[in-house]
């Protein structure tokens, strides 16, 4: 079984929700990654995002391109966010990693040769943004080779007969964008999300997490009571951008054990 | 037969529909729209009529006959894109769109601007049709293209600076993108060239294929055949597909698309992925090839003319590359500069720095071509907004 099944079937029985943080590798510093990634883990975390840093992140808000633009600046490269998994599983063999990004850095390594690093390191999950199920052929035929799950991602205006086809290439869970925008826009609409959820859940058996404009610990309570795992990526990476090299890891910390005890309460 | 795209909109490896989910309904439903009203009798109607009396089609074609005598090769004549009303190519798409926009119920128009022609062109079918029209443009653009940000300013758009990344147009795509995907009911996204997912490159292209239609006929007309050679310049590359897609099935023409030289290939920093044999990527939403680094980054291009500075290419052209239909060289920054010299000295036509570069080419081949070959360059647009970049290189303030 997988590391993304046993932790959301553990989840389950103890019924509770994941919480799934997402940081941009190499911000604010390469070495402090593999720092974060551990104090999320002890701060709650049930599963990590790691964020790809790509060049022209067009599905993301003012907050993750800068973030982006400062990992590219540290030297941050596929190989090396890959390498930072390698050094975060020697400590941590059960935490799941699922790399976002977008599908250039990819393609350029090769989705053969990425596909078999991810298992080598122990990444449990790729979810490339730019890559809907019609263009992920090839990407989804190397992932399943090497048990490396696709996560796709489902919008507000995704329509029936494409959950459908999702829920056919789906592995792990599925990540619900629960607005019309980029990364860390606008406020959520609770009553859209409950709308939307049963429609996804006739076809989609995997579990759902949910982001995009989750900020706070009152909302991520209310959007956990909606689904099965709550996504918190702009107001992360915002703490972290407005920490320094020294207290960074505490203060992300601090942030998601607030997040984790408003979801669990 | 040569068709393309295929239904799933790649042209054979390229093309396709990368974008995140929440776009994929917005595209398919373009792309049923599109399909549907492509040869609607009134669609058509009413395009050929805007085109006539608010573009002022057709174009014509020009005999360059001073400048190619002083060369004394092949014969040089010039589509006149230039003279379309706002001065470039770039309207004959927008107004095809627009006008899909309207049937769609779209009351929104964002657009992308490099040189500011395409966002001129955009602002000015959003004040004919009766829309909000938002165009997002580099910063580092907006300096160099001053002129046209005050045209789309008159015109009553609103211009939004991209200061992201390298302030140029793969910068100003991706705010454009931001903006379709947080208000995607309510807006359609005019795009600027023949690039970006399916429908676009195809619509785009089916759209700026009045210029190689109407050039098919007028060559006979003043010669009584067709060119030996069509040479276009190659941003994204609408002005150069428009001209091309019509001759694809022509025997013993030759096509030559000509990209953005900067620099020079060699020293790295130029926008001609084809010349460089860029390797294949994915960036806006289609999968050409790019720019870029070792590790799948894009990296920023240079070219003195800013509707020339994109790292990728159209899908269509990288696919007329690979089988052979086509061949694409680089004209440097100098180069254009020279030719864009001659055809104002020679000709009295003021030329924009894009088109300089196919011009360039042409000036480049014709004296090793015997005097009766005929090549056929488009003119895509008028020189007037490059005024402030020509006389700073020129040490002239303005
Ligand atoms: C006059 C002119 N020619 C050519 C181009 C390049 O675009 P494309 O390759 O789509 O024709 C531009 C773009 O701004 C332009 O303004």
């Amino acid at each position: 079984m997988s590391r993304i099944q046993i932790t959301f079937d553990k989840l389950k029985q103890q019924q509770r929700k994941a919480l799934i943080p997402f940081i941009t590798a190499g911000d604010p510093s390469q070495p402090l990654t593999v720092p974060l990634l551990h104090g999320l883990v002890s701060a709650g975390a049930d599963v990590l995002e790691l964020g790809v840093p790509f060049s022209d992140p067009m599905a993301d808000g003012p907050v993750i391109q800068r973030a982006s633009e400062r990992a590219l600046k540290n030297g941050m490269s596929l190989r090396g966010v890959l390498g930072m998994v390698a050094e975060f599983r020697k400590q941590d063999a059960t935490t799941p990693v699922v790399l976002m990004g977008y599908g250039n850095p990819i393609e350029a390594m090769g989705w053969e040769v990425f596909a078999q690093r991810c298992a080598e390191v122990g990444v449990d999950g790729v979810l490339t943004v730019d890559f809907p199920p019609e263009e992920s052929h090839e990407a989804f035929e190397h992932l399943q080779r090497h048990h490396i799950a696709p996560i796709f991602l489902l919008a507000p205006t995704t329509n029936e007969a494409r959950i459908q086809q999702v829920a056919k290439l789906a592995r792990g869970y599925v990540y619900y964008v629960s607005l019309k925008g980029v990364t860390g826009s606008g406020s959520i609409d609770l009553s859209a999300i409950e709308d939307k959820l049963p429609q996804l859940r006739k076809h989609i058996k995997l579990p759902i997490g949910v982001g995009f404009g989750i900020r706070d610990a009152a909302t991520a309570k209310a959007v956990a009571k909606l689904c099965d795992g709550v996504v918190v990526g702009s107001r992360i990476v915002q703490e972290v951008e407005n920490s320094t090299e020294q207290n960074v890891v505490a203060n992300v910390s601090k942030l998601v054990r607030e997040l984790r005890q408003a979801i669990d309460q | 037969m040569y068709n393309y795209p295929d239904s799933s909109g790649h042209f054979g490896q390229f093309g396709g529909i990368y974008m995140a989910e929440t776009l994929i309904p917005a595209v398919e439903e373009l792309r049923q729209q599109y399909l549907r009203f492509r040869d609607d009798p009134e669609f058509k109607a009413e395009f050929a009529y805007e085109l006539k009396h608010y573009v002022g089609r057709p174009s014509p074609i020009y005999h360059a006959k001073r400048l190619s005598d002083s060369l004394g090769g092949a014969q040089i004549y010039l589509k006149r894109e230039d003279l379309n009303h706002t001065g470039a190519h770039k309207i004959n798409n927008a107004i095809g769109q627009a006008l899909l926009a309207k049937r769609m119920g779209k009351k929104r128009v964002i657009a992308e601007t490099g040189a500011g022609m395409h966002g001129v062109a955009t602002a000015t079918v959003a004040a004919r049709f009766g829309m909000e029209c938002i165009v997002y443009m580099g910063a580092e653009d907006i300096q160099r293209q001053a002129p046209n940000v005050f045209r789309m300013k008159l015109l009553g758009a609103t211009v939004v600076p991209v200061e992201s990344g390298s302030k140029t147009l793969k910068d100003a795509c991706n705010e454009a993108i931001r903006d379709w995907v947080t208000n995607v009911e309510s807006t359609f996204y005019i795009f600027g060239t023949a690039a970006g997912p399916h429908p676009y490159p195809m619509m785009v292209r089916d759209f700026q294929c009045v210029i190689g239609n109407e050039a098919k006929v007028q060559m006979p007309e003043m010669i009584g055949r067709q060119p030996d050679v069509v040479i276009a310049c190659v941003g994204g590359g609408s002005n150069a597909i428009g001209l091309f897609h019509p001759y694809i099935e022509v025997p013993n023409v030759q096509i030559i698309g000509v990209e953005a030289g900067g620099f020079g290939i060699a020293s790295g920093k130029h926008a001609a992925p084809l010349t460089a044999n860029a390797k294949v990527g994915v960036l806006h939403g289609n999968k050409v090839n790019l720019m870029q680094d070792e590790n799948g980054q894009i990296i920023e291009t240079h070219s003195i003319s800013a509707g020339l500075d994109y790292p990728g290419v159209g899908p269509e052209h990288c696919l007329l590359k690979e089988i052979g239909r086509a061949q694409y060289v680089a004209i440097n920054d100098d180069e254009a500069l020279a030719a864009f010299d001659s055809l104002c000295r020679f000709e009295g036509i003021i030329p924009a720095l894009e088109s300089s570069h196919a011009l360039a080419h042409a000036i480049k081949i014709a004296p090793t071509m015997a005097k009766d070959k005929v090549l056929l360059v488009n003119l895509s647009g008028r020189g007037d907004k490059d005024m402030n970049t020509v006389a700073r290189i020129k040490g002239i303030t303005l």
